[in-house]
């Protein structure tokens, strides 16, 4: 006993310090994704008294019967690989640009960074204007410049809708990889870059052999939050196609959400949000084996 | 006793919905709200004793506050005996406005189309001359907030009641008749006539109320499919619209054409220690000298009766529609969501030419014979837990 005390009161004092952290991470994290599980389970409506239970039925039907959630996960991740080329890619071509200390450099970094702070709702609602069939200004500037022949309206056509959307939430999200990218690249010590002027290599080569290097778990960062980010896209929805025209701009996250209010299912719910879960971790799990892989190479 | 008088407001709609989902479940729910949900989450809420029956203050004074208001606007809160939701006959929520949706048409667009602005098409040939002679004067047609599923479904469920009536549109929610039934193939191939004819505008397919509302009181359309309500958005929006209201063309003329209609109602929280009080508020809310102030500054149909002196002009033109009144509400079965979704986004496949009448019926009907056998399923399952909770 005489030895056991001394030792919790080395102990207790570390594990008072940790108890907030501890009770906020369970009540707010590990809590309800245990309720989200139990509920998983069940049939139920969000406001009955009494839940039937239901085991891996929920899943079941999910995972081999339900082609529009597999659709809209489609969706996602076309909006996600649109995303991962062409938003990171102008992120990290604003980034190079910023870092060589062009001109304004600290005006840009406050002008890029301007739309991820805006509403998503707001962003939806100004695209809307622009891409407008009757009076949108894309179809304005076609016209004037002799294309009029390309005129439609943009986010009720099935041919354009969902690339429209991507559209609009890569202007919306380049922001956050331009900064995180930034930031990547002034740790980036000068002397190295100076070293390899020195010995005649060329933009292209330092980017190659500095840059790429030791930018990689800077990447990869902005990759897995770029996946996360967008396959879990919403709002922009909402305010521009409302997941139509048919089911052409359904996400994860809008079937969900219409099986829980507007279909009244719950725990169908619930399930769905489980899969989805399991689907985004699987992928980001598949995007760190693939960096450290590289890292490797 | 005086009472300090909190309200909070949410929007839009599934905010609201979530809001009160999430109330429920934690037993928060306030002194009184509204029910912006489907008839099952209404009956649910009910019992779950969230919702106090009202009937008991209603029949009170041989019905002296039931008399004070339309019937129609009664009815929407109203469970009737032997409901499929199994809750106890009774009304539930109090009117405080009611609305209905029509189709609306600005008479100087019209004019302008070379069209009588005096000759409102009445019936669906009408109609479809109108959209012919509109794209040929290059005016846009019909906006509306078909994005919004429900306005979808509001339109094809008004030529549903005319082409069918309401026994085979029961019968069709009860599965006796399937969605390929001829009459339900002529409803979808309305909206494909529409689209051949120019009488919708482009975009609409995707469009929320709102930019609808906007795009109509601008003059950018010459036909809306819209509420009651939109009046004040009109009115607000461009004092000097000219329009009028009046009841969809009819298809079948053997028919009486029906509308959609609703309320803004509310309800009282069974479980409140006030529901004494939040009721003889809503008494309050509902007397005449209330409603009339409701009315002028909402221009809203007022849910008394005996404010009806008060409407004018395009008020009392909505209003004088309400005996047209109906709602999927008040049939004592409602149909399965998934089917509903089915049926509003395979319209929205037709306006974009990607799926016929008949296919869409196809699908539809497909939804429909998956949703029973799970119904099916789900009731076999649930005896056989009661049964074994009985052993």
């Amino acid at each position: 006993m005489s030895l056991q005390i001394p030792l919790l009161r080395k102990i207790r004092p570390g594990y008072i310090f940790v108890v907030p952290a501890v009770i906020m991470l369970g009540l707010f994290y590990i809590y309800p994704f245990f309720k989200v599980l139990q509920l998983s389970f069940y049939e139920w409506d969000g406001i009955s008294l009494t839940m039937q239970f239901v085991g891996l039925g929920q899943f079941k039907d999910i995972i081999f019967f339900n082609s529009s959630w597999w659709q809209s996960m489609w969706h996602a991740a076309y909006i996600t690989i649109l995303a991962l080329v062409f938003q990171n890619g102008l992120a990290l071509v604003l980034a190079l640009l910023v870092d060589r200390g062009i001109k304004y450099g600290q005006m840009y970094r406050v002008i890029f960074f301007l739309p991820p702070v805006l509403s998503g709702i707001v962003v939806g609602l100004i695209w809307n204007w622009i891409f407008n069939g009757n009076y949108g200004l894309l179809n304005h500037w076609l016209n004037n410049i002799g294309l009029a022949n390309l005129s439609r309206s943009w986010l009720s056509d099935p041919k354009t809708a969902l690339t429209c959307v991507a559209v609009i939430h890569m202007w919306k999200g380049f922001g956050w990889g331009f900064i995180i990218l930034l930031a990547g690249l002034q740790n980036i010590p000068r002397t190295l870059y100076e070293a390899a002027r020195i010995d005649g290599a060329s933009y292209w080569d330092i980017f190659i052999k500095i840059t790429t290097p030791l930018m990689l778990p800077v990447f990869v960062l902005v990759m897995i939050l770029t996946v996360l980010g967008t396959m879990q896209i919403y709002d922009i929805i909402v305010s521009t196609t409302g997941g139509g025209p048919g089911y052409h701009t359904e996400v994860p996250v809008s079937r969900i959400i219409a099986r829980m209010l507007y279909s009244s299912q719950f725990g169908y719910a619930c399930a769905m949000g489980l899969v989805f879960g399991a689907v985004l971790v699987m992928l980001s799990i598949a995007q760190m084996k693939i960096s450290k892989i590289m890292k490797r190479t | 006793m005086k009472f300090e008088l909190r309200l909070e407001l949410y929007a839009p709609t599934s905010a609201y919905v979530s809001k009160i989902r999430a109330a429920a479940q934690a037993n928060k729910l306030p002194d009184i709200y509204g029910v912006l949900m489907e008839m099952r989450d209404f009956a649910s809420l009910i019992k779950a004793g969230h919702i106090l029956d009202l009937s008991p203050y209603m029949d009170a004074d041989n019905g002296a506050w039931r008399s004070t208001f339309y019937k129609g606007g009664l009815i929407m809160n109203t469970f009737p005996q032997g409901s499929q939701y199994e809750v106890k006959p009774g009304i539930y929520g109090v009117p405080l406005d009611i609305n209905n949706i029509q189709m609306i048409y600005n008479t100087e667009l019209l004019k302008m189309a070379g069209w009588n602005p005096g000759r409102i098409p009445a019936t669906w040939d009408e109609f479809i001359a109108l959209g012919d002679a509109l794209k040929k004067a290059g005016i846009p047609g019909m906006v509306s907030g078909w994005g919004e599923s429900w306005m979808i479904h509001c339109f094809a469920d008004n030529f549903a009641w005319n082409i069918m009536g309401q026994e085979k549109v029961l019968a069709t929610v009860k599965g006796e008749v399937p969605y390929t039934d001829p009459d339900w193939v002529k409803v979808f191939d309305l909206f494909k006539q529409m689209k051949e004819h120019g009488l919708l505008t482009d975009g609409i397919v995707t469009m929320i109320n709102k930019e609808a509302e906007q795009t109509f009181a601008n003059e950018r359309a010459a036909l809306a499919f819209n509420g009651s309500w939109c009046i004040n958005i009109y009115e607000s929006m461009n004092p000097n619209l000219k329009y009028r209201a009046a009841l969809p063309p009819r298809v079948n003329l053997q028919r009486p054409m029906y509308i959609w209609g609703g309320t803004t109602s509310f309800v009282v929280n069974a479980k409140s220690p006030l529901k004494e009080e939040a009721v003889k508020f809503i008494m309050w809310l509902s007397e005449e000298k209330q409603q009339r102030y409701l009315a002028k500054e909402t221009r809203n149909i007022p849910a008394n009766r005996r404010c009806a002196d008060i409407l004018s002009g395009h008020t009392a033109e909505f209003a004088a529609a309400m005996d047209n009144v109906v709602h999927p509400r008040l049939l004592p079965l409602e149909e399965y969501p998934l089917v509903t979704e089915a049926f509003d986004k395979g319209i929205q496949s037709i306006l974009i030419g990607e799926a016929t009448p008949e296919s869409v019926a196809k699908t539809v009907q497909e939804a429909k014979v998956r949703e029973m056998e799970k119904a099916a399923q789900f009731l076999a399952q649930k005896q056989k837990q009661k049964q074994k909770q009985q052993k």
